[in-house]
């Protein structure tokens, strides 16, 4: 019934600005075409003012009312990358941002069509189209430079010494894996994947996996200034590591390894302090469309010093342990061993 | 074979006096054919191209309600809407939307806006009606073909408004349905019948897209009247010249990408396919890549944004130069960057898969090229400007919104200098960055281009204007209206808010932004509520419009304005007219007036540009 209404209400609108808009053309031919259009353009030609202003003060107040609701800085030292370049392209887009947008207002207001000025008769420049091609080309050339630098030492290979985790999307959590002592990944395929005793699909004839730590809810636990690389995988669709505070974020994709490498600088306490906010928690989001539960696919990122990941490693089980409480390697190795964590596709 | 022949004798008829009797005359001259024939199965292009603009409103205003069903979700995730279930039925017991439905919402408001209002609709519409208006041609190379154009787009759509009503609900892995999601029955209830019609709805339109286009190219190449030398061509017929090439060289690549994933789906094949365990079983398939889709899609997906704007900047620059009383400034520069901007649309496809994993150097290839499209861009905006420089604006309605589509396309088109540099797009890619990014950029601004053009030509397309006061409520509630939703997007994104999300409230990183999704979402509404105003003066104004008194309303200098104010099929009454310059001579015509209509001859002693 209301909706019916609503219908109703929105029709009745329509048509009393209809006849009002009706009446203003009535007025136009009793003017004449001429004298309307000059007062028309005079009218609208202010507002151009106006609605230029408004854009400026519009563009100010979201930036204040934004600002205090923004992620923290940046928590990785590819986050501070990042962070210097949006800073310089922001002040290189920025301006040339201000100066077309008032060109373009300011034209359209001084040159409203009043009076009987003859336009400036004005075909062609070459000056000046080299001009505006040069420019922009030296601007591109040098965020190109910038980006490229950047780009070469984000995905350069991970440093010796790097921790490393595997992290798992599926339909809809993350699974992480921690190396163990020996801090080598063991290997995995999907055919051995089971939800009840392997999640992962690890492959228990090989002996790297026996103390490997498997995170059924995906917590990631890193060490401050200490590189960590991710090896990442998908068991079922293509899913997303997104890691907005470290500003960092690559595919999972079902039958590729993928891997990405940071070293994270603040730790989560550290963190809590410097935002005021005793709930600050690194968060995992999953950023590639997967499904109908995408949006809840949140893991933790917990960043912790050494002596606290150390103490915390140590009180973990092995997911072999945890699922043959009778330790007895399994013999069959008739298989053999494919590995899906060693499979780096380029594309 | 030339096109008259495929006309009726009866459409070659003298009327002096159009302006008087031009219906009745219309109405008694064209008695002979039935109704079908005229208005259905026409072969005309000017009634086609009402077909397409006609389509594309509807689909237009389907695609607009569904963003209102899912930014009320957005918006307000706590609350429940009597109107979603009135809409949606049980995918929103009790008034909450259920997640599988607003992915099936998104994804075919991506589907739908893009490319049956956006490509259909846009280029389809004005290629269609002003290509051989202002070549000077009697009717498209094909009308035939032409038709079956508009019929394999109609069908698709058919096809695609089915899929809502299934009861595993429409595709629902986004617009771009990538693979293994798209794929799989077992990963999402939208991948089952939906995906199916997705695909069988999009390989229609594919075919519609190549006979639309290939029609579009011969009849630019060919069909010009003596004199239109490509030189002397408007810049709109430039720009559909491009955007009929870039369709006919892309979208048969989209069509190979649905095929193959027809195959993956129904056939056992694995293309796309490759280690995946999934509901309780390990999939067969191994060997193919998910990534191997996304190439394909993006070779034509990032074309096809091309596809979108070439059309609008074409209508713009038309119009800035008409209004402004000026020539459109620096024309070869504007025609060079098309040119560019048509080739490099080809090169920078990767530049949407910098965080699959993709090879490094390959994606610094995929940055430099992508950020050389930012030079004729920037080209094509200076020269704009310089257009309005100490002209003499007249602020109709469509000049407005050709300015409104400068400034859009400005603030949109920066925003791409982040994401198409791969350090920034790390962060930035999938957030709500992206998705305000392209809304300006391709969204609004390809809308205004497209509003622009229809306030501008309707006095063509129906003899009648479009109410003026209702386009400027029209102009300024939208034009305000898409910066206040998109604006603050910006800011969302670079927080990291990730896209494609059903609700936020468990994030403490992105819980923050509950009010202003709110706020959002009520302006979302409110610029819906006055689109449906253009749509009402559109239709009004078809029967109830104030009537078009001379052929030239607008003082413009292309051809299209030397027919009748309602032109039969075939244009022109008498002969096709003659060219003697270019489509851009606004300048003092030795009589008073301020314009010269390309059909005048040179003067004595006068030179050609």
């Amino acid at each position: 019934m209301s909706g019916l209404l609503l219908v109703l209400l929105v029709a009745l609108i329509f048509v009393v600005l209809y006849q009002v808009a009706r009446s203003s053309e009535m007025v136009a031919r009793i003017q004449g075409e001429e004298i309307f259009d000059k007062k028309r353009n005079n009218i609208l030609g202010y507002s151009m003012l106006v609605l230029f202003s408004a854009f400026m003060i519009g563009i100010y107040w979201c930036h204040q009312y934004m600002m205090p609701k923004m992620a923290p800085e940046a928590a990785s030292d590819h986050g501070k990358t990042y962070d210097f370049m949006f800073e310089i392209t922001l002040y290189v887009t920025g301006a040339i941002f201000l100066l077309t947008q008032f060109l373009l207002f300011w034209f359209t207001f001084k040159y409203r069509r009043v009076g009987d000025r003859v336009p400036f008769h004005f075909v062609h420049n070459t000056k000046l189209e080299l001009v505006w091609t040069t420019i922009p080309a030296i601007a591109m050339a040098v965020l190109v430079a910038i980006g490229l630098k950047s780009w070469f030492k984000m995905t350069d290979m991970a440093p010796k010494g790097s921790m490393q985790i595997e992290i798992v999307g599926k339909q809809f959590n993350w699974i992480s894996r921690y190396p163990g002592a020996d801090g080598t990944l063991g290997k995995r395929y999907f055919t051995n994947i089971s939800d009840k005793d392997n999640i992962l699909g690890l492959d228990w004839t090989d002996a790297n996996n026996m103390d490997d730590i498997i995170i059924p809810n995906g917590e990631l636990r890193l060490v401050k200034d200490k590189p960590v690389e991710l090896i990442i995988g998908s068991r079922d669709v293509i899913h997303d590591v997104g890691l907005t505070h470290f500003r960092m974020k690559m595919d999972a994709v079902p039958g590729i390894t993928t891997r990405l490498w940071f070293t994270p600088t603040i730790t989560t306490r550290e963190m809590q302090v410097k935002t005021g906010n005793p709930n600050f928690v690194y968060e995992l989001s999953c950023d590639q469309m997967c499904g109908k539960g995408h949006y809840s696919m949140r893991a933790v990122v917990i960043v912790e010093t050494q002596a606290e990941h150390n103490i915390w490693l140590k009180a973990q089980q092995s997911y072999y342990v945890q699922n043959h409480p009778v330790a007895a390697p399994a013999a069959d190795s008739a298989k053999p061993a494919i590995d899906s964590t060693k499979k780096i596709t380029m594309n | 074979m030339s096109n008259e022949t495929t006309l009726h004798q009866h459409d070659v008829h003298s009327h002096d006096d159009h302006a008087h009797h031009e219906h009745h005359e219309h109405a008694h001259h064209e008695h002979k054919q039935h109704f079908i024939t005229k208005y259905v199965f026409s072969q005309d292009h000017k009634i086609i191209s009402r077909q397409f603009l006609v389509t594309g409103i509807f689909w237009a205003i389907v695609g607009g309600l569904m963003s209102v069903f899912f930014r009320l979700q957005l918006g307000f995730p706590e609350e429940t809407f009597k109107v979603l279930s009135a809409f949606l039925g049980d995918w929103a017991p009790n008034g909450k939307m259920d997640p599988e439905m607003y992915y099936g919402l998104i994804t075919i408001h991506g589907t739908v806006l893009v490319f049956f209002v956006l490509t259909a609709g846009l280029s389809g519409t004005f290629s269609n009606f002003l290509i051989p208006l202002q070549v000077g041609a009697r009717d498209m190379a094909s009308p035939f073909l032409n038709m079956l154009s508009y019929w394999f787009f109609a069908v698709a759509g058919v096809i695609m408004f089915v899929s809502l009503f299934t009861s595993t609900g429409p595709a629902s892995g986004g617009w771009t349905t990538y693979p293994p999601l798209s794929a799989l029955k077992e990963a999402s209830m939208g991948s089952g019948i939906g995906m199916d019609l997705w695909l069988a709805s999009m390989s229609l339109f594919v075919i519609s897209s190549l006979l639309g286009g290939l029609n579009y190219i011969v009849t630019v190449l060919n069909m010009r009247t003596k004199g239109m030398y490509m030189t002397r061509m408007p810049l709109t017929i430039w720009a559909f010249l491009f955007t009929a090439v870039l369709g006919v060289l892309s979208f048969p690549v989209l069509l190979s990408a649905c095929v193959l994933l027809i195959f993956d789906r129904h056939m056992g094949t694995s293309f796309y396919l490759s280690e995946i365990y999934i509901a309780g079983k390990a999939l067969p398939n191994v060997g193919g890549s998910p990534i191997l889709y996304q190439h394909l899609f993006w070779f034509l997906g990032h074309p096809e944004v091309y596809i979108i704007m070439l059309p609008a900047m074409g209508m713009a620059s038309e119009i800035l130069s008409t209004h402004s009383r000026k020539p459109i400034f620096g024309y070869m520069a504007m025609v060079l960057s098309l040119i560019g901007i048509t080739v490099l649309a080809f090169l920078v496809w990767a530049h949407h898969m910098f965080v699959t994993g993709m090879s490094p150097f390959l994606g610094g290839v995929f940055v430099l090229l992508t950020l050389l499209i930012a030079i004729p861009s920037a080209v094509k905006v200076f020269n704009w400007l310089t257009t309005i420089f100490r002209g003499n604006v007249r602020f109709t309605v469509a000049m407005l919104f050709a300015m409104g589509f400068v400034s859009l396309f400005i603030s949109g088109g920066l925003t791409g200098l982040f994401l198409g540099n791969s350090a920034l797009d790390i962060h930035l890619h999938d957030t709500y960055f992206v998705v305000a990014h392209f809304h300006i950029v391709m969204g609004i601004s390809a809308f205004f281009g497209m509003f622009a053009g229809v306030y501008h030509w309707f006095p063509k397309m129906y003899g009648r204007y479009m109410n003026n006061t209702l386009g400027y409520i029209h102009f300024f509630i939208t034009f305000v209206g898409a910066y206040v939703i998109f604006w603050p997007m910006h800011y969302e994104g670079v927080a990291g808010m990730p896209r494609r999300y059903y609700e936020y409230t468990n994030w403490e990183s992105f819980k923050q932004f509950a009010d202003l999704n709110q706020m959002i979402s009520v302006a979302a509404i409110i610029v819906f509520f006055a689109q449906l105003l253009f749509v009402f003066n559109y239709f009004v104004s078809v029967w109830k419009g104030r009537k078009v008194t001379s052929t030239n309303p607008w003082k413009a200098n292309s051809l299209e304005w030397t027919t009748p104010i309602l032109p039969g099929h075939g244009n022109w009454d008498g002969p096709i007219p003659e060219v003697h310059r270019w489509a851009y001579d606004y300048k003092d015509n030795g009589e008073g007036g301020d314009f010269i209509p390309q059909n005048v001859p040179l003067r004595d002693g006068e030179e050609s540009h």
